[in-house]
């Protein structure tokens, strides 16, 4: 009995709960006259969509910077980068490199000043951060009505000024991750192309956070006078690990709207860092600890719950409340994690 | 005894109000672009006032007891909706629906803010982002409460209230039941033309009802119990040694918020009128505490002064911002999304500034520290 319950004392109560959910759901999906195929296949695009979003929040929470929830400032970085490749007009795939290519200096130089705001903060992160995304929203809503970009895909039709606030992807980027190397079984299919393209990126982050600079961005996270004693530029890391995070949170909106189909632009980003940070929760990370692995089933956890309760719950009670659960559910658990004790000081 | 002014004693007061005093120049600015009259622009103050100054007061509390800004009044906000939604689906029209709202709304506040408390105690250090998870957390359990519960669990069956489909609350709730009641209880006329029309009306009720809270809040501080608040909000751990329990302490600070903000929006929300069911509250919190920070209140220190410095300035700003955008740009949206900005921006700016404030003190108090022990070393 003992061993059963520190086993679930490491796994954590909330994601114990989370998983059963998740899989009574797929239980009684069958019983509700949902076709569990398409369900997983809607689960695994979702996942596609917004792992990279996820993967965002590692490299500051390895640094000792907190979740990041200025993710709508890498968000906004990406947003330049769509509308400047849709604003050349080139088509299909190159538009999507195109717009990685775009948002990299934006994100580079928002999450340089983002990182140096961080630094004169510390110990209040999170709050200013919350605050930093939401300003640069608002700012950048008053940015898209007056840049002046001109292609007709992107403008208002009928006063030619100002960007609309949802564009289409069509013709540019539209599902290009998505429909690339599909597996089909019956109504199962997997686009691991999306999977792919989200392996590659955490590939390369875990593989950084095993360098001798990753090493050092996770002692200054762990233990900061101790990072100091060794000699480690305790600043410098951590704005590089909001540079880093920056740049994610521009690549996983890219992937996003490709997988979705729209660019949203004006308030649309603002409360996006929401469902990421919940979700590496869900994972089972913590303020100042987090791996690959609880990007991976949290994203996982997450999306599931989305996307199966809306339909399991229309099915059998004919009301969907599933927007409600969600924003207790996933409010429920980063309140879960700021009011633990083993989250230290920050 | 005359106080020389020097260059530091500038730059230090430009330093700690540098918020109102940007948001002074942009008024000022603003004024003559937007083009409205000095008359109708009082009025509008005199509206503001009168609406908001009850919630922002409710905001002082928690901060006398170091607990930063409660992001958590939003949950008050939700126990004054609630009652008001009783209130007029049972018909219960002017003072006597209002009064018997507020007695709704408290013990739904009481038990809000003690939860909020409870929270806030298991996240010392970092209370403001948790009290703000918690509006979002809450924001949920209201819309599962109002939106599911009222009309199926609950029993309310008022036609005004509850959507057709037979449960769950309307989008936008009418509240002419108890509209203005207070604010027309006793009205007074300034500058009134022969014909008793026109000037400015000033509702005496709601403003003496403000008052009450002002002293309430003085004579607050010198209590046993605001003396604790205090000693907490200095230092937690003196606090604890001096035998003032602490997390108790804490705890009551944030009900008596939630509490006067469930108040505040009861007042707030019967001045103007209508209920938008499921937004109301989540955008008060994000104005009050705005306007507080516009006040030049920080997140450790901030009076009655402030409350109504800010709530004049910020509004202000709300007022003019749109329509000075539309003859500036000839768009009233720039001037719609500028505001939202600028409400953001303040808040983010004022945490910022106090932060780099904060660590700059003690980084100074340790210097000085260092230069004392260091003389009685040589001495």
């Amino acid at each position: 009995m003992e061993k059963v319950m520190s086993a679930i004392k490491s796994f954590g109560l909330p994601r114990l709960i989370i998983s059963l959910f998740l899989l009574v759901l797929f239980i009684i999906a069958p019983f509700a006259g949902i076709n569990v195929g398409a369900s997983i296949t809607d689960v695994l695009g979702r996942f596609g969509q917004n792992a990279i979003m996820v993967l965002a929040m590692v490299p500051m929470i390895h640094s000792g910077c907190g979740l990041n929830f200025g993710l709508p400032l890498g968000i906004i970085s990406g947003l330049l980068g769509a509308t400047l490749a849709i604003e050349t007009g080139i088509p299909g795939p190159v538009s999507f490199l195109l717009a990685i290519l775009y948002s990299t200096p934006f994100a580079i130089i928002f999450g340089w000043g983002y990182g140096k705001l961080l630094n004169r903060v510390k110990g209040s992160e999170m709050m200013i951060a919350t605050y930093v995304g939401f300003s640069s929203v608002a700012f950048m809503s008053i940015m898209w009505l007056i840049l002046p970009f001109k292609s007709p895909t992107m403008v208002w039709g009928y006063t030619g000024q100002g960007l609309r606030t949802t564009i289409a992807t069509d013709g540019f980027y539209h599902h290009i991750l998505r429909e690339a190397f599909v597996l089909r079984i019956g109504s199962l299919s997997i686009s691991f192309g999306e999977i792919l393209f989200f392996a590659i990126f955490a590939f390369i982050i875990w593989a950084f956070l095993h360098t001798k600079t990753g090493t050092a961005m996770t002692a200054v996270g762990s233990n900061a006078v101790f990072a100091r004693a060794s000699g480690i530029n305790i600043d410098k890391q951590r704005t590089l690990s909001v540079i880093m995070s920056t740049w994610l949170g521009a690549l996983g909106i890219l992937c996003y709207q490709q997988g979705y189909g729209f660019i949203q632009l004006y308030q649309g980003p603002m409360y996006m860092a929401m469902p990421a940070v919940s979700a590496i929760l869900i994972g089972g990370a913590t303020v100042n600890k987090a791996s690959i692995t609880n990007v991976i089933i949290g994203t996982i956890l997450y999306q599931g719950i989305v996307s199966m309760t809306p339909s399991v719950m229309n099915s059998l009670i004919h009301t969907d409340m599933s927007e409600v659960l969600r924003i207790i559910v996933s409010n429920g658990m980063i309140l879960y994690a700021l009011t633990r004790k083993t989250g230290a000081s920050r | 005894m005359k106080k020389e002014i020097t260059q530091k004693d500038v730059r230090n007061f430009l330093a700690n109000n540098i918020v109102p005093i940007i948001f002074i120049v942009l008024c000022a600015a603003c004024i003559p672009i937007a083009g409205y009259s000095g008359q109708y622009l009082v009025d509008q103050i005199i509206t503001r006032i009168v609406r908001n100054s009850f919630l922002v007061l409710s905001l002082l509390i928690p901060i006398m007891a170091g607990m930063g800004l409660n992001f958590g009044m939003t949950l008050g906000a939700m126990a004054g909706q609630i009652g008001l939604i009783f209130v007029t689906a049972w018909n219960v029209v002017s003072i006597p629906g209002l009064l018997l709202a507020a007695i709704i709304a408290t013990p739904i506040a009481i038990i809000l803010g003690w939860f909020c408390g409870k929270m806030l105690n298991m996240a010392k250090g970092r209370e403001m982002i948790t009290s703000y998870m918690i509006s979002f957390f809450m924001n949920g359990v209201y819309q599962l409460v109002v939106l599911y519960g009222m009309g199926s669990v609950i029993p309310v069956h008022s036609s005004q209230v509850i959507l057709p489909r037979g449960y769950g609350a309307r989008n936008t709730i009418d509240l002419l039941n108890v509209r203005k009641s207070i604010d027309n209880f006793w009205t007074f006329r300034l500058f009134a033309n022969e014909n008793g029309t026109g000037g400015l009306t000033i509702p005496v009720l709601t403003f003496i009802l403000i008052a009450i809270l002002c002293v309430i809040i003085v004579w607050f501080r010198k209590t046993k119990l605001g003396q604790d608040m205090r000693a907490v909000g200095q230092d937690m751990e003196v606090a604890r040694e001096a035998g003032i329990k602490v997390e108790r302490t804490r705890i009551l600070a944030i009900i008596i918020s939630t509490v006067f903000a469930a108040y505040g929006m009861i007042i707030y929300l019967s001045n103007m009128g209508t209920l938008n069911t499921y937004n109301s509250h989540s955008q008060i919190g994000m104005f009050s505490i705005a306007a507080l920070l516009v006040g030049g209140a920080s997140v450790s220190k901030a009076s009655i002064k402030n409350v109504f410095l800010g709530i004049v300035l910020f509004h202000l700003m709300f007022i003019l911002t749109p329509q000075a955008g539309r003859n500036l740009i000839g768009q009233a949206q720039i001037g719609e999304f500028f505001r939202v900005f600028v409400s953001y921006g303040v808040i983010t700016l004022s945490l910022v500034l106090y932060e780099i404030r904060t660590r700059r003190e003690k980084a100074e108090s340790a210097k000085t520290l260092a230069l004392s022990q260091k003389q009685e070393a040589n001495a």
